[in-house]
């Protein structure tokens, strides 16, 4: 790449040609704030917090925005420069309802942290009208308040990245404000639930519907036997909320602070990804000798499910009929479980940590409800669990390391990687390749579908049998592989979707890194490798082989497809209508 | 200033629709289209009701907020239909001072509707225009095409009453 010769601050570099200047001053270690930026997902140089003298230009410029040229002489901390940064901060807090200590997102707002820097002593300032808006409840994942929105714009670009655009700028000038269309609620437009929003939005203007007080309740009643089980990625991210740094696997100390909270069972949803895995790969086999509706398309992510149903209904006879891993450990507890400890399922309230808000929709679904009561009864977020956590008085960093609960506590290294993009389809060809050949093939690394692309495609040949395999995360992805099939253009046996970028990893549940972080470091593939190294590190690395797994089959529910996994381990889809 | 939402039943016939479809046919590809697309819509059926907006978003493979997102910035949109009457208070700088504000807050009272909005039954809609280049006559209404100048609060009832 061709380098050109700029001056940042009166000192000389030499830096790529392509580069921004915000990207070329952060590379020789001058960090430029930024609010409204999102590397690749929103750069519209709009909030003004980025700017930067440039000799030569009259205006300060949106360092975000601009690229760097040969000769450019750039001053990124002068008198002028940071006094427009205070007043944009300033202007932003005149409409800002500033009950920070209220706010779900105080101590990791963006906002606040700016004002800290910059030294606001004055936050009403400028302050005015007010525009006063009413809360969006109306999802069961998500609350919106405008009056917290600083129209930067992140949650828009980041619902646009996923292909679904359900929130965007209405009006103009003073009356702008993030919503829907015609002015509906969310719940009442095709949005997925996939949370992505709330993961981008600097400030406290979109948060997850938390639950912890339900868990709370439910901890508190005598009656109810309470069961938790946490989802593959929770153990790799959880400790970011305690300062430890990213990808770092906190799963003993997590299952350390779930007991302490008082629940009965501390269960691995590893094991419903290992029951995911039988199931799935057995629908694979059966589908593809019996030249069944191919490609199959995995059903693990319940925002890629509701995606499917709005826009691409044509598939939904494609999406395999298993139910996700949470649902499926869910339903187990709540016939098997409850069956051999003879507990009546009404009593047992099974709550699970996922990394994702669209499975707290996903608990709402027609049919998921095994035991004829719900399958899950509270879905908590990676973030909720870390609030329950410290308010808990729980010192999460000084917890010694525990195991899972027995039963439905051991888990493969093939449930493990459920949690990243690859992971799913990775699991089910283990399996099926055992399947189909009828021995134990040596080969669990298929390292072809491993990585952050959002794009992989691979051929495998197993037994004889060529296998054609797709594996895409984020929605805009999903699109396009579906809309290739559609024109004749692809043609594969077995897709893997994950609805958000990266997979669940980087899920809308996640712990909220801010921009900065996410900008300049390779978070998911950090958080992934930890799910890798973990996979890697057990000594079971396939679903078919656990002892729990083979267990419940040979008591329970015979064997992969039978009736009785189909009651309890299978689930249906609708078309639903966008308008 | 924040658009309306209309309250009267969309009643846009196959025939607006088909013509909506071969424009949008002929126009897609060109960049930028949607802006032409939602002000031949606009002269096809009055104003951008949530059905039109619809049909723009599907055949342009946009999402609806992005369509409507759009019709909420310009001016030039209405969301809104016009009533059979039209009721337009000018609020020119001239008709302004001229007390323009009392003439709008008595029809407001009258028909019982904000600017930029229609009557339930259809039969009035009201808009707060700009200048309409009659300062003689200022203050200025117009009802269609009918204009009235020189008016006081009191005269407005009796110019309403023409048209119910």
């Amino acid at each position: 790449m061709e380098k050109v010769n700029i001056k940042i601050n009166n000192e000389s570099f030499s830096v790529q040609k392509d580069l921004t200047i915000l990207q070329a001053a952060r590379k020789v270690g001058i960090k430029i704030p930024t609010l409204c930026y999102l590397k690749e997902i929103n750069e519209i140089g709009a909030c003004r917090m980025c700017v930067v003298e440039v000799k030569g230009s009259r205006n300060l410029v949106a360092s975000c925005v601009t690229q760097v040229s040969e000769g450019m002489e750039i001053f990124t901390n002068t008198k002028r420069v940071r006094d427009s940064r205070k007043t944009t901060l300033e202007l932003l807090l005149s409409i800002h309802d500033r009950k920070c200590l209220s706010c779900l997102r105080n101590g990791n707002c963006e906002l606040q942290a700016l004002c800290a820097e910059f030294l606001i002593e004055d936050d009403g300032k400028y302050d005015g009208e007010k525009p006063g808006y009413a809360l969006d409840q109306s999802s069961s994942h998500l609350i919106r308040d405008n009056n917290k929105c600083i129209l930067c714009r992140r949650c828009v670009a980041a619902c646009a990245n996923q292909h679904v655009a359900v929130i965007g700028a209405n009006n103009r000038g003073f009356d702008t404000q993030i919503g829907c269309a015609f002015e509906r609620e969310l719940n009442f437009v095709p949005c997925v639930s996939c949370g992505q929003c709330i993961v981008n939005c600097p400030t406290g203007a979109l948060r997850e519907r938390d639950q912890c007080d339900d868990v709370l309740d439910a901890l508190d009643d005598e009656s109810k036997h309470v069961i938790v089980h946490t989802a593959p990625s929770i153990r790799v991210t959880l400790g970011e909320e305690f300062g430890l740094p990213i990808g770092t696997n906190v799963k003993g100390k997590m299952v350390a602070a779930l007991r302490r909270l008082g629940f009965a069972k501390v269960f691995d949803t590893d094991f419903g990804a290992d029951l995911t895995i039988m199931e799935e790969a057995n629908e694979f086999v059966e589908r593809l000798k019996n030249k069944g509706e191919l490609p199959m398309i995995t059903s693990c992510s319940p925002g890629w499910v509701k995606f499917c149903e709005y826009y691409y209904p044509e598939f939904i006879k494609n999406l395999s009929t298993c139910k996700s891993p949470q649902q499926m450990i869910s339903a187990m507890i709540k016939t098997f479980y409850a069956k051999v400890n003879n507990i009546d399922p009404k009593d047992i309230v099974v709550v699970s940590i996922m990394p994702c808000t669209a499975k707290k929709f996903e608990i709402t679904r027609e049919d998921q409800d095994a035991a004829g009561v719900s399958d899950t009864d509270i879905v908590l977020t990676t973030r909720e669990l870390a609030r329950l956590i410290r308010r808990s008085g729980i010192n999460f960093n000084e917890l010694p390391n525990e195991d899972f609960d027995e039963a439905m506590g051991i888990s493969t290294g093939a449930g493990a990687i459920f949690g990243t993009t690859g992971g799913v389809m990775e699991a089910a060809l283990r399996t099926a390749a055992d399947m189909l050949s009828g021995e134990s093939q040596a080969n669990v690394d298929y390292e072809e579908i491993r990585g952050q692309d959002g794009f992989k495609e691979a051929v495998y040949n197993i037994n004889g049998i060529e296998i054609r395999v797709a594996v895409v995360s984020g929605l805009k992805n999903a699109a396009k592989l579906l809309d290739q099939i559609k024109n004749g253009e692809k043609d594969y046996h077995f897709i893997e979707v994950m609805c958000c970028p990266g997979g669940c990893i980087n899920g809308g549940g996640q712990p909220i890194q801010p921009a900065e972080k996410k900008n300049f470091d390779d978070i998911k593939s950090i958080r992934a490798k930890a799910l890798y190294d973990e996979d890697k590190n057990l000594p079971l690395r396939k679903a078919h082989e656990s002892p729990i797994i083979k267990k419940v089959y040979s008591e329970f529910l015979e064997k992969p497809g039978s009736l009785i996994a189909h009651k309890v381990l299978h689930t249906s889809y609708v078309k639903r209508d966008k308008y | 200033m924040k658009k309306k939402l209309s309250n009267v039943p969309f009643n846009g016939t196959e025939e607006q629709k088909e013509k909506l479809l071969s424009f949008i046919k002929d126009n897609k590809d060109e960049k930028g289209s949607v802006i032409k697309i939602l002000q031949y819509a606009q002269d096809l059926y009055g104003y951008l009701p949530i059905e039109v907006q619809e049909i723009v978003a599907d055949e342009l493979n946009m999402s609806l907020e992005e369509v409507y997102g759009i019709s909420t910035f310009y001016a030039q949109f209405s969301l809104v239909p016009k009533g059979k009457y039209n009721i337009s208070v000018c609020l020119g700088t001239a008709c302004y001072v001229k007390g323009a504000d009392k003439i709008l807050n008595k029809v407001k009272s009258i028909v019982g509707i904000e600017p930029e909005s229609c009557t339930p039954d259809g039969k009035f809609s009201l808009t707060a225009c700009r200048c309409i280049g009659a300062c003689g006559l200022a203050p200025v209404m117009t009802i269609n095409d009918e204009v009235y100048g020189r008016l006081k609060p009191e005269d407005v009832e009796g110019i309403l009453k023409k048209y119910q």
